[in-house]
């Protein structure tokens, strides 16, 4: 019973070797500065999986993935801020003293631990995704109404941050890169180097574990969720709990790319928090393809490199650029770059540019030898 | 004979002033296979809302099972025994007859389970089983969507016998069916009964003719009459308000 055909496989595969291949290449290839983007761009792709499993296969369309994202770079940012604060007055990280702080906030304390901060990570938002999810699920709030909350709850969460100085630095945010790590620099080039390990490797683990919650009926039931919620009730099934359990794994999954997109960008601050940056998280899956799980990682990574690419040589004409490439996929490419090709899109092209002369126009059936249709 | 399996007891359920149901009473034994009809606007679909939770009545009571489902989640009315077909065919259109089927006869259906567990041999069979009676073997693995409605319709009925109910509702079976498609499905519906207790609501007079069961007349929220079909013709009240009707539009 698998989802995937064989034909999907194959480009999947295929895919997934150019991916490795790419990831093993780049630190010798690319300049540290390079690398650094392509880790930090790696990272993102983490909270698209996110991004996916909520949209692109329950149908939840989120607008305030920044919330989780943001929260679960504050935690990495804190244990860095504390961890090399030793030197500071009162022994308590540095702005602190900007504002007359002299005893720390409460709620820094756990985060002097390493083992608390790696588990608050993702444990924290995902948790918060998880109470948020819960409340608005339960009074059935879905469709744009539920785009709109979750973008309003972003709005509340960024307007916060902003204005808590004594806190938490309020707008400045919390700096990372000269902070202490192992007795290195965290904003060092061996530091960023393994970053952009752990970056590939989470973001393969975090496609493996995406990949294994919508394998079988799980996924099935997103999937009739977004199809006919309805239907999912009257089959016995309870729809809140399923789309709290999977907002709160994307709530988890975007804590665990803030984190590590921190650590590579030297900052967390509430602009993680704006809601432009939410909507591009969208875009991405949208871009790659929804429902797809690898074109979530592919747009993601794919569209960031461009931006930096195109931003160097022309500074001003990205988001034209980005606007005009989600216009093209919702109008023309509805399933998505991966949806597209997985549909035999690339068929379709060499056929109409007279390479390849047939055309499928019915899904072909697999038979076996008794002439019965296989699975 | 005990006591019955379900029971609607003066239900009424006003949308804004406008009655769709009123003083609603009706009986079904462990069993039975009922026929529901009426006009347009009769109360029929509302009345299948009413027992499976998705409208709570005005005033009245529906017992099932001798307990109270007044103010129940659809999912806990489901988890007892009461599977529900939509009048248009409902099925997850983007998943396979299998994967439809497989999410129907899960147990237990939460989370974690259908995380952890891979499905039983048992419900494996079941699933196979499923697919016999309605002749899907050979369309597995086919999208849903990909169905003719009346595959679909089919679909939709397996996935409810598949949730192994006390009770099926049945809105409008054969609605878009062919004649030979209709009575199929009348003789599936047939053979159900007994095992289950099925509840079918329809217009098609040469359907439920063929059911050959006890029918409830509903009109304006109410039962008008109950009988056999054959009683139903005869009388004076049911063929002004519905058969008269429809011998007119034809």
């Amino acid at each position: 019973m698998s989802i995937f055909s064989t034909k999907k496989s194959w480009i999947n595969l295929t895919i997934w070797v150019l991916i490795i291949a790419l990831i093993i290449a780049a630190p010798s290839l690319l300049p540290v500065f390079r690398l650094n983007l392509l880790g930090r761009y790696l990272s993102l792709a983490i909270v698209a999986l996110g991004v996916d499993l909520i949209w692109g296969f329950t149908g939840m369309l989120s607008l305030g993935q920044g919330i989780f994202f943001a929260l679960g770079g504050y935690c990495a940012a804190m244990f860095l801020q504390l961890n090399s604060s030793g030197e500071f007055p009162n022994g308590i990280p540095e702005f602190f003293g900007l504002y007359g702080v002299e005893k720390l906030p409460f709620f820094w304390e756990p985060f002097k631990s390493s083992i608390f901060t790696l588990i608050s990570i993702w444990l924290l938002p995902a948790i918060i995704a998880g109470l948020l999810g819960y409340l608005v699920f339960r009074n059935r709030i879905k469709g744009v109404y539920f785009s709109i909350l979750t973008q309003a709850a972003l709005l509340v969460f960024f307007n916060f941050f902003n204005g808590q100085q004594k806190l938490i630095n309020g707008t400045n945010g919390l700096k990372t890169d000269v902070t202490q790590l192992f007795g290195q620099m965290v904003g060092s080039e061996i530091m960023q180097r393994w970053f952009f390990w752990i970056s590939a490797i989470l973001v393969i683990l975090a496609w493996f574990f995406a990949r294994w919650i919508v394998r079988d009926r799980f996924g099935n039931i997103l999937i009739g969720i977004r199809d006919d919620e309805a239907r999912v009730r009257f089959t016995g099934y309870n729809p809140v709990i399923f789309k709290t359990i999977i907002f709160s794994i994307a709530g988890g999954l975007a804590g665990i790319s803030g984190a590590l997109y921190t650590v590579q960008s030297g900052i967390v601050s509430p602009q993680f928090m704006t809601v432009p940056f939410s909507i591009e998280m969208v875009v991405w899956v949208a871009v790659g393809g929804r429902g797809t799980l690898l074109g979530a990682i592919l747009g993601a990574v794919l569209i960031n490199y461009a931006k930096s690419l195109v931003s160097e040589a022309l500074p001003a004409s990205w988001m034209f650029i980005q606007g005009g490439l989600f216009i093209l996929v919702v109008t023309a490419l509805p399933e998505g770059v991966l949806g597209w090709i997985q549909k035999g899109g690339l068929k379709k092209v060499l056929f109409l540019i007279g390479i390849n002369k047939k055309l499928e126009t019915y899904p072909s059936l697999e038979v076996n030898e008794q002439g019965e249709v296989k699975s | 004979m005990s006591s019955p399996l379900l029971e609607l007891k003066q239900i009424s359920v006003s949308f804004e002033g406008f009655l769709a149901l009123r003083d609603l009473n009706l009986v079904l034994n462990k069993g039975d296979l009922r026929a529901v009809i009426g006009p347009n606007g009769a109360g029929k679909t509302t009345f299948l809302d009413v027992i499976t939770g998705k409208v709570s009545p005005t005033k009245g009571d529906v017992i099932f099972k001798e307990k109270s489902l007044l103010g129940q989640k659809e999912f806990r009315i489901a988890r007892k025994g009461i599977g529900r077909k939509f009048q248009s065919p409902r099925i997850f259109e983007n998943l396979s007859v299998q994967e439809n089927l497989a999410l129907s006869v899960s147990r237990p259906k939460t989370p974690f389970s259908l995380l952890i567990d891979n499905l039983k041999v048992k419900h494996l069979d079941e699933i196979q089983h499923l697919m016999s009676i309605v002749n899907l073997q050979s369309k597995a693995n086919i999208r849903a969507g990909s169905l003719s409605h009346g595959q679909k319709q089919w679909l939709e009925i397996a996935m409810l016998v598949g949730q192994d109910p006390d009770l099926l509702l049945v809105d409008e079976p054969v609605a878009g069916l062919t004649d030979e498609e209709t009575d199929l499905t009348a003789d599936l519906l047939k053979s159900l009964a007994g095992d289950h207790t099925v509840l079918v609501i329809d217009h098609d007079m040469e359907f439920i003719r063929r059911l050959d069961c006890p029918v409830s007349v509903l009109h304006q929220g109410h039962v008008l009459k109950e009988g056999s079909m054959s009683e139903i013709q005869k009388d004076p009240l049911v063929i002004e308000v519905y058969l008269g009707q429809s011998e007119e539009e034809e």
